[in-house]
């Protein structure tokens, strides 16, 4: 089996942390990402850019539309992923629009976050 | 050239190219935040060298080039420099060549990035709140300050409406183009959105002491102008006609002490001929066309307007049809308003306050003073005073402009008194 972990935070404690403590985490994240590497659990995962960065796609009546804003419904439920390499928003959006459910439900499309190399 | 004259001449250049300037520059730099350092660099450059040195032969190019190497300079003394932003400078540098060999300043060029600036900062994937921020402070170059006094917010708030923007642009990658021509119709509906919001702004403020705000019109007016230039696709030229038009009865659309006159009471004279004139020859430009959009119908409208002597003598029957096309196009339940009033200006009052009724009944435009006031007016036109006088006092409570609260408040008090 595999399975998605979906992992939530407030955006903004995460943003004024004081620095020894972001720092502490991200320590934290690299030492699981190593250990479940190790286990043979890890199949993927990245960080997000925060909510602010996010655009939610939906296809109506064929008509794409691109808004502001992560996925904000509580009427839908997440359903699935795609992970895709795009050479800018604007291509990211042409291919979300074309995921099915983008017809019926919302697609939110967010940049995955690059660190900075160590 | 005296220092004095040659800082006018930089002075006149900033007003005129400084836009310009900074819409290359974010596409060499890839960066608004960047490019705006860089522009001020540029011009800090010219205020320091061209006394001495003399006015370059081309003082555009000079500030393009300029700007980029004092932005690589920044970037290589920054003091986070490491191999990233070396990375980021050495392809800075290759863009373009060397200060001493001018970058060509085809005019293709320079116009292709404006809109290129424009597209962007009218992007769909950015809050349509942000979106008129920042076309505001980038394409038009008002300060944060007038932006906020427009839109009656404060600076911090659109400060931070510009940053967020400017931030999501950069870290979702939101590229700096003009879209391809299967994406541009709806991209540039949204662009000439953005512009009508900026111009309604200005020629009936939402709120506060005055009607209009004629500094707002004049940007809009300005943004419209310049994409018709760079892009005469039918309705952008059917939003400046549009525009033009109304704009034009401006001087009529208040007394004296700012009162509010509506359109059936004003002195047409004062309408700017000019104005209308031009308005009228875009119409005509837009309505040839095989698209014909609803810029382009809204801009027949005020053109039937402003070709009748008065009120009475309009050509209503041909304004409710234009107003039927309309709806056909768009759907909305505020141009179902004014087609309603048409009607009641064609038929008669009774026919207006039937559609103006049904409008309401259904759940539709109930917040809206302008329906209010509309229904009031035909009430009052029927002679059914008490009627009125509840929608009239309806509408005041609903409306946030002073003006127009002092205008009902005058119709209250002459219904009291008969």
């Amino acid at each position: 089996m595999k399975y998605l972990c979906l992992i939530y935070n407030d955006e903004r404690e995460m943003g004024t942390m004081p620095r020894p403590d972001g720092e502490k985490m991200m320590a934290e994240y690299f030492h699981f990402t190593e250990d479940i590497k190790k286990s043979g659990h890890y199949v993927g995962g990245d960080a997000l850019q925060p909510s602010t960065t996010a655009t939610t796609v939906r296809v109506r009546q064929n008509k794409v539309s691109a808004t502001d804003g992560p996925f904000a419904e509580t009427k839908e439920q997440l359903g699935g992923f795609y992970m895709i390499t795009a050479g800018d928003l604007n291509e990211a959006i042409q291919v979300a629009s074309r995921i099915p459910g983008a017809k019926t439900g919302s697609v939110e499309v967010r940049p995955v976050r690059v660190f900075a190399q160590q | 050239m005296t220092d004095e004259r040659v800082r006018e001449r930089i002075d006149m250049l900033y007003r005129s190219d400084s836009r310009r300037v900074l819409a290359t520059l974010i596409r060499l730099l890839g960066d608004f935040d960047r490019a705006e350092e860089a522009l001020h660099d540029a011009f800090a450059a010219a205020l320091d060298g061209w006394p001495r040195d003399g006015i370059p032969a081309n003082p555009r190019a000079w500030l393009v080039s300029t700007g980029r190497f004092k932005a690589v300079d920044r970037l290589r003394r920054s003091a986070r420099f490491d191999a990233a932003v070396e990375e980021i400078a050495r392809h800075i540098e290759s863009i373009v060549p060397a200060a001493s060999d001018p970058p060509s300043d085809g005019a293709d060029d320079v116009d292709d990035d404006r809109l290129r600036l424009i597209f962007t900062c009218c992007h769909p994937a950015l809050n349509p709140d942000a979106r008129v921020a920042l076309t505001l402070r980038e394409v038009c170059g008002l300060e944060t300050e007038r932006v906020a006094k427009a839109f009656l917010t404060s600076a911090p708030t659109v400060a931070q409406r510009i940053v967020r923007a400017k931030n999501k642009i950069r870290d979702a990658k939101i590229p700096y183009q003009v879209p391809s021509r299967a994406e541009l119709s709806d991209r540039l509906a949204t662009v000439l959105h953005v512009v009508y919001l900026v111009f309604n702004e200005g020629y009936s403020a939402s709120a506060g002491d005055a009607v209009t705000r004629p500094d707002l019109s004049a940007e809009a007016i300005r943004l419209g102008r310049l994409l018709v230039d760079l892009l005469p696709e039918p309705e952008a030229i059917g939003l400046l006609a549009l525009m033009l038009l109304h704009d034009a009865r401006r001087p009529a659309r208040t007394s004296a002490d700012g009162e509010l006159i509506l359109l059936e009471a004003q002195d047409r004279s004062l309408w700017q001929r000019t104005q209308i004139d031009e308005g009228l020859t875009l119409v005509e430009r837009a309505l040839s066309s095989r698209a014909i959009g609803p810029y382009a119908l809204q801009a027949a409208i005020a053109a039937v307007h402003a070709e009748a002597r008065d009120a009475a003598s309009t050509d209503w029957r041909q304004i409710v049809g234009l107003y039927d096309v309309l709806l056909r196009l768009e759907p909305s339940a505020i141009i179902e308003l004014n087609r309603a009033a048409a009607v009641a200006m064609h038929e008669g009052p009774a026919s207006g306050l039937a559609l103006v009724d049904a409008i309401l009944d259904r759940g539709d435009l109930t917040d809206y003073h302008l329906a209010h006031s509309a229904r009031a007016d035909l009430l009052r036109r029927l002679g059914r005073a008490s009627e009125a006088l509840t929608a009239y006092e309806r509408a005041v409570l609903l409306t946030t402009q002073e003006p127009e609260r002092r205008f009902l408040e005058r119709r209250i008090d002459e219904l009291r008194r008969t």
